[in-house]
């Protein structure tokens, strides 16, 4: 049965514009559970962006409802939703690195937000840098690092705080295939702890790599159910392949 | 940002000196001359106008609201009157010796200078003149308060005048700091939005800006705070060299020194609190 404490977040009818222009999202509907790892696919200007910022609550609908662990988000106070943020971790599309502030502190920024002591944030700032090939940068400012330096770190300080939800933007755009793939076997691994994933893609070749996830197709602000991710219980079913190992078409090439 | 708020410091710290010395003045001058009055005998002749002095002289000891009574000798009003009727008039003036003939003298009042008990008012003005009406009737008895009436009105004045620079200066102070958080927001903008998606409060947002804005502020009020006193100083120096009794009751005290002290502290204060409240109405437009 469905269950408030057992959805992360549910948009129900949920509308969005911008000013007067026409919807970019249109009755979008759907769930997502805890611990399940989601893609959200579709061509540029679908709406995966904005369907993101709804997520991490950095726009409010034009209509419809959003509640987020339970708990309606739409008509929150503004004082009550950094408490919500903090459940959730965000790798921005651009980075959105801290300019001033180095790799190390970037990093620590969102553990430094929730009130952790300095004394308590080295340790796991530096295993993450580590952990995503940057213990040697620590000290870098973001306008030294490269464009697949920036994104480890902006996903370094998406994953530090070990949110309920992660929400990525397009998160290996700018690292190479051996970097991608052990960017995704991150998220994964904070799949497995409990984390709910949802990554924005048009990289289809990524869909591949998770088996497990669930996909949520966007289309000219619309939302399309490829893989039943939208249904309940969402069927945690291997992406459907065809003979040569190539997956089904949603509608878009892999 | 520091410069700005130096300026402003200093102006403040200049423009409350004057004020406070504006005020000092008066209150010395109003509490020597509040419970004073002054008899003039305006008289042409000089033997009658000495009789009629030594009447008053007389009468006015005997009234119980006079503590004290001093005719003001020809040799003082000579050196009063110095300045505008040059050296030489002394023999017009001679009246209490009554060396002068009645013919050649110009005729200068005699001056009774009356100290009361208490502060001079109206009934003791004209108790005293019904007392001396009979013997001396050229006396014309006035509070030397209401001599310098309007000196004080122009004193009040300047006092509110200052009162009005320093208000202005601080409201000027604090728009300067508005501006420059308006213009660090528009400059930090993503930084911000950024912080507030990781999900830090506005009052988080706004301590960064506080803290910067306070030490900006701690800098240019303590080089203000020094410009300005040194300021205070020379102009006090400078009014000090004219040695005139009225200027001197306007020196500061210890208390205007703190005063005057505390105008950087007073700038830091308002200094954070704009910089609190416009980051925190331009947060309020975020989600």
């Amino acid at each position: 049965m469905k269950n408030a404490e057992t959805e992360v977040v549910t948009f129900n009818n949920v509308g969005l514009r911008y000013g007067a222009d026409r919807e970019v999202l249109s009755d979008v509907s759907f769930t997502l559970y805890p611990g399940s790892f989601y893609f959200l696919t579709g061509a540029s200007g679908a709406g995966k962006t904005s369907l993101l910022k709804l997520l991490y609550l950095a726009q409010r609908p034009s209509r419809g409802m959003i509640s987020m662990f339970g708990t309606d988000v739409i008509t929150l106070p503004r004082t009550r939703l950094p408490a919500f943020r903090r459940r959730l971790g965000v790798v921005f599309q651009d980075f959105r690195l801290v300019p001033h502030l180095s790799a190390f502190d970037n990093v620590a920024l969102p553990l430094r937000v929730s009130g952790v002591r300095e004394a308590d944030l080295h340790k796991p700032v530096t295993d993450m840098l580590d952990w995503v090939g940057l213990s040697h940068r620590s000290d870098a400012q973001p306008a030294t690092l490269s464009g697949g330096e920036q994104q480890r770190v902006a996903i370094a300080r998406a994953v530090i705080a070990r949110p309920d939800m992660l929400v990525a933007d397009e998160p290996t755009g700018n690292v190479d295939p051996d970097m991608a793939l052990k960017l995704l076997r991150l998220f994964e691994a904070l799949n497995r702890l409990g984390t709910t994933v949802v990554v924005a893609t048009h990289d289809v070749h990524l869909l591949r790599k998770v088996p497990e996830s669930l996909i949520m197709r966007l289309d000219k602000g619309r939302l399309s159910d490829p893989t039943g991710a939208l249904r309940y219980p969402p069927r945690r079913e291997i992406m459907p392949r065809d003979d040569d190992g190539q997956a089904d078409d949603f509608g878009f090439a892999l | 940002m520091p410069w700005v708020i130096a300026i402003m410091v200093a102006l403040t710290v200049i423009a409350a000196a004057g004020g406070l010395a504006m005020h000092n003045l008066a209150v010395t001058a109003q509490s020597e001359l509040s419970g004073g009055a002054t008899v003039q005998i305006v008289e042409a002749s000089p033997t009658e106008r000495n009789r009629q002095a030594q009447a008053a002289e007389i009468l006015l000891a005997q009234h119980p609201a006079v503590a004290s009574l001093r005719r003001v000798p020809d040799a003082e009003l000579e050196q009063l009157l110095e300045p505008w009727l040059g050296t030489g008039s002394g023999p017009g003036l001679s009246t209490v010796s009554g060396a002068a003939s009645d013919t050649d003298a110009i005729p200068v009042p005699a001056l009774i200078d009356v100290r009361l008990r208490s502060a001079v008012t109206p009934g003791d003005l004209d108790s005293m003149r019904r007392l001396v009406a009979e013997q001396a009737p050229a006396a014309r008895i006035d509070a030397q308060s209401s001599w310098l009436r309007p000196v004080f009105s122009a004193i009040s004045s300047l006092q509110w005048l200052a009162f009005a620079l320093v208000m202005l200066l601080g409201l000027t102070s604090g728009a300067a700091v508005w501006l420059a958080s308006r213009s660090a927001l528009g400059a930090n903008r993503d930084t911000i939005e950024v912080v507030h998606l990781l999900g830090g409060t506005d009052s988080q947002i706004a301590r960064i800006f506080q803290r910067s804005i306070a030490l900006d502020a701690t800098l240019g009020g303590t080089v203000g705070l020094l410009m300005g006193l040194a300021a205070v100083l020379l102009l006090g120096r400078q009014f000090a060299g004219l040695d005139s009794g009225m200027v001197a009751g306007g020196g500061l005290t210890g208390f205007d020194w703190l005063v005057l002290a505390a105008i950087p502290m007073v700038g830091i204060v308002i200094a954070v609190l704009t910089a609190r409240l416009t980051v925190m109405l331009a947060l309020r437009r975020m989600l």
